[in-house]
Order: structure tokens, then C-alpha cells, then sequence
């Protein structure tokens, strides 16, 4: 399949076939599951939302995900990507959008995860230190919320921290092991 | 009432954009965002002369001396321009990705003198009207040029820095830190420049928009150290009002003796 039809061999696909080729046992993952809450409003849209790595100094280490109207015509999701504020203001505004691995559709209500590895896409090159794990969410005619959530990189054992939002993001929970 | 946009050339002849008895008002720029994202962004921008801030009450503000300035240093043609009588407003399509300069420059003059009755006339024009609109046989006749500059920066995708170069000529704003990077709680440094060079010691007004709905003005009256420098640290997100004159006896225009170069700006101030 890889050979017969190279150009389209969706992004998840390949992903899920390079995947198979990596060794869990040197490799560390990371999983962060973001709550998306349910809201009770007139008017409900699905939440802009960017997670990434942040060093003390507040730079950027990586991008993990940002999810956001991807399939809008014309690219017009990407108006509101400043609405990010945050991240758009340390990091979204020097890329380009749709990054490979990173952009993904915006999630429905409930616990939404992100698997990463350290032996591929943005965990690859990150080096070992103290970083910052950040969750953006913005929401269209609603509020905005950012999480924070400190973790060290790589880890020595199997690993669990949480944080938790109050408006835009519920419950944000990190695992990550060796 | 169409507006004529001299887009190519900002002469030092623009007709002055108040009217004669705006000098107590603000004048102000009010761009729809000054952070922008997407592929095809734009702006829509209010322009008027109030008390009020940003509140269109007053007049609409004249565009005869609008320039555009596009990240890549060229002119851009405003498009959908329209004149209310309470504000002017344009928009301006962000087709570059960086920094763009929004900004009214007007030259002028201004005159007093004393007709043959000996009643004590007020006069606004230029160089060229000046024979017209003045007797001949005026007396005490004492002119000022009036160099106004009155801006605001919006940012397609990454800040950049081509439209923060001066030009050399009347009160400019010289930007430390990026005019669409300013954020609550944080300092933002810039530097007063009259004619190219430092204006030390001049006062600057900063005030936050808003006004209507508080009984405090809360400006801030921030002084230029020797070095034309002044810092700001703002104290919540919003739009602001930036403003400063000097009065001096360098004019460029004649026969006027004295001058006022005035500078205004519109910064907006995002929560971080």
C-alpha cells in the first residue's frame, strides 16, 4: 500500500506504521489526557485547543497539538488560531499552519488524549530538563483557559500529574514512563 | 464626499485633517484587532476626533494624509472608505505577513492676525492657501506650522519591523518594544524622536480607552529621559491612547514662526 499510493498514505497511517517498527522499550511516552467539559450554553462550539512544552524561561520547546477547525474552506479556522493567545504569541505566529503530527480537528466533550513518543515528532529532539506542560482552549463566543502542569524530562519511573482547569478545560492529566 | 486617498505621496502640502476646534479633543485611530491569524486577514478601522476614548461623538477625522504602510515598506490603498458624520472609517487587507503602520500625517498651518476692523481672526491652511485666505492687508499676522502625526500597528501573523523605521521628519514614535506585542503587567519602552533625533524631557500621555465609563481619566504623564526614552507599564489589556506635542520655533513651512509637531497613537494591550 505504502508503495502503490505514496502520495496519499494518510499522516495517521504512516504514523501508525512507523510505529510499528520503534522499540517500547527505549523509547518514554508521554500521555496527556485533556478534559474538554461539558457547558451548558446557548450557543456551544467546540474549543480551540493547543498543548505544548515550555521551558522555565517561558521559551517553547515543542509543539504538541493544536486542534482547531482544520477542514474550514479557504484555511478560515486559521483566523481564529490568535484567539490562542498565548501560544499564539510564544510560538503559533512563527509557524505555518497545518504542521504534520501537530494540527488535528477540534475535539468533542469529554477525556481527549495525546500519545506521544520520545522516538518520533517533537519528543524526539527534546532534551532532558525541567519543562512546562501548557493547555490552551479558547472557545468561539466563549471563554478562554490556560493549564499548567510541570513535569521532568525524561522520566526516571512511571510518572502522573494533573492539573486542572475551572472554565474552558477540565481535568488535564499527564502519565509518563521510562 | 468620496475621500481622495494621496496614497504615493504624503507631501508636506496635505490639507489639515481637524477641524479648528479640535485642538482640546483627541484625535484616534481604532483598528477592529491589532493580532491577526488566517490566510486572509483583514482590518476595519474607525477614525475620529472625540473626548471621549474610543468613542465616536465628535467629528469624523479627515484622511486626506492616510498612508498605509505594508511590511514590506510600499503603500497600500485602504479600501471601503466612508465619511459619517461622527467617524470615518476604511479597511485595510493584510495580504503581507508582518507589521503593518496605519497612520494620518497632516502639515499645516495655522494663523492668527487682526483684519482692518481690528477683530482677531483664526486661519488654518497651507502654504498655498495662505495668500487666499489671508487680506493682504492683515495685521499682526503670526503664523505656526501644525505637523501631526497620528497612527496605529496591526500584525498579520509575525511581528516585523520594516514600518517601525522613522522617517526623519516632525514627532515620531521610535518602538523598543514592538507596538503589537504589549501586554498587560509587562513594560514596553519606546523613544520620543523630533526631526530624527531624541526628544528629551518631553511629556507623553498615555491614557487608557474607555473613559465614558469611569469618572478617572487614569493617564499616565510619562516624562523622555535625555535620551527621548520613556517606559510604560500597562496596567490592564486594552486599547490606549499615546499623545505628545512639542512647541518649538523650527518650522519648516514659512512664513510660520513658530511650530507645533504633535504625535498620537492607538496601542492596543492584550491580557497575558
Amino acid at each position: 500500500m505504502r508503495v502503490l499510493l505514496p502520495g496519499l498514505l494518510p499522516t495517521a497511517l504512516s504514523a501508525a506504521l512507523t510505529g510499528l517498527v520503534w522499540s517500547p522499550a527505549v523509547a518514554a511516552d508521554l500521555n496527556v489526557k485533556v478534559e474538554i467539559p461539558r457547558l451548558n450554553v446557548a450557543e456551544y462550539h467546540r474549543p480551540y485547543v493547543a498543548v505544548w512544552l515550555e521551558r522555565p524561561d517561558q521559551s517553547v520547546a515543542a509543539t504538541l497539538a493544536v486542534w482547531y477547525d482544520v477542514k474550514k474552506k479557504d484555511k478560515e479556522g486559521e483566523k481564529w488560531l490568535k484567539d490562542l493567545r498565548q501560544w499564539w504569541r510564544r510560538t503559533g505566529r512563527e509557524v505555518h499552519m497545518p504542521v504534520d503530527g501537530v494540527s488535528g480537528a477540534t475535539r468533542p466533550t469529554g477525556d481527549q488524549q495525546l500519545t506521544l513518543s520520545s522516538d518520533k515528532g517533537p519528543l524526539a529532539q527534546l532534551p532532558a530538563g525541567d519543562y512546562i506542560l501548557m493547555v490552551e482552549a479558547a472557545r468561539e463566543v466563549g471563554g478562554r483557559e490556560v493549564v499548567k502542569v510541570p513535569l521532568q524530562w525524561p522520566p526516571k519511573s512511571a510518572q502522573t500529574a494533573k492539573g486542572k482547569g475551572e472554565s474552558e478545560l477540565g481535568a488535564i492529566t499527564l502519565d509518563y514512563k521510562p | 464626499m468620496k475621500l481622495s486617498f494621496k496614497i504615493a505621496a504624503v507631501a508636506m502640502t496635505l490639507a489639515v485633517g481637524l477641524p479648528l476646534s479640535a485642538n482640546a479633543h483627541r484625535t484616534w485611530l481604532l483598528p477592529s484587532s491589532t493580532v491577526l491569524s488566517g490566510s486572509d486577514p483583514w482590518v476595519s478601522v474607525d477614525a475620529a476626533v472625540s473626548n471621549d476614548l474610543f468613542f465616536f461623538e465628535s467629528f469624523a477625522l479627515k484622511l486626506d494624509g492616510l498612508q498605509v504602510t505594508a511590511p514590506d515598506g510600499t503603500f497600500v490603498k485602504p479600501e471601503n472608505a466612508s465619511t459619517g458624520k461622527l467617524r470615518t472609517s476604511f479597511d485595510v487587507h493584510l495580504t503581507q505577513s508582518g507589521t503593518y503602520k496605519i497612520a494620518v500625517l497632516s502639515n499645516g498651518l495655522f494663523g492668527t492676525y487682526k483684519d482692518t476692523a481690528g477683530q482677531t481672526k483664526r486661519w488654518r491652511g497651507t502654504v498655498e492657501t495662505l495668500a487666499k485666505d489671508v487680506p493682504a492687508d492683515a495685521k499682526e499676522l503670526q503664523v505656526t506650522q501644525m505637523q501631526g502625526r497620528i497612527e496605529t500597528f496591526v500584525t498579520a501573523g509575525k511581528p516585523s519591523k520594516k514600518v517601525l523605521e522613522l522617517s526623519g521628519t516632525g514627532l515620531e514614535l521610535q518602538a523598543i518594544t514592538h507596538p503589537t506585542d504589549l501586554l498587560a503587567g509587562e513594560a514596553a519602552s519606546f523613544r520620543m524622536m523630533l526631526d530624527g533625533r531624541p526628544a528629551a524631557n518631553l511629556k507623553v500621555t498615555v491614557v487608557p480607552g474607555g473613559t465614558r465609563y469611569r469618572d478617572k481619566l487614569n493617564e499616565l504623564t510619562l516624562t523622555t529621559d535625555a535620551d527621548g526614552k520613556f517606559s510604560v507599564t500597562w496596567a490592564t489589556a486594552g486599547m490606549y491612547w499615546l499623545e505628545a506635542t512639542v512647541k518649538d520655533n523650527k518650522p519648516n513651512l514659512k512664513p510660520a514662526t513658530d511650530r507645533r509637531a504633535n504625535y498620537t497613537a492607538t496601542l492596543e494591550v492584550l491580557a497575558p
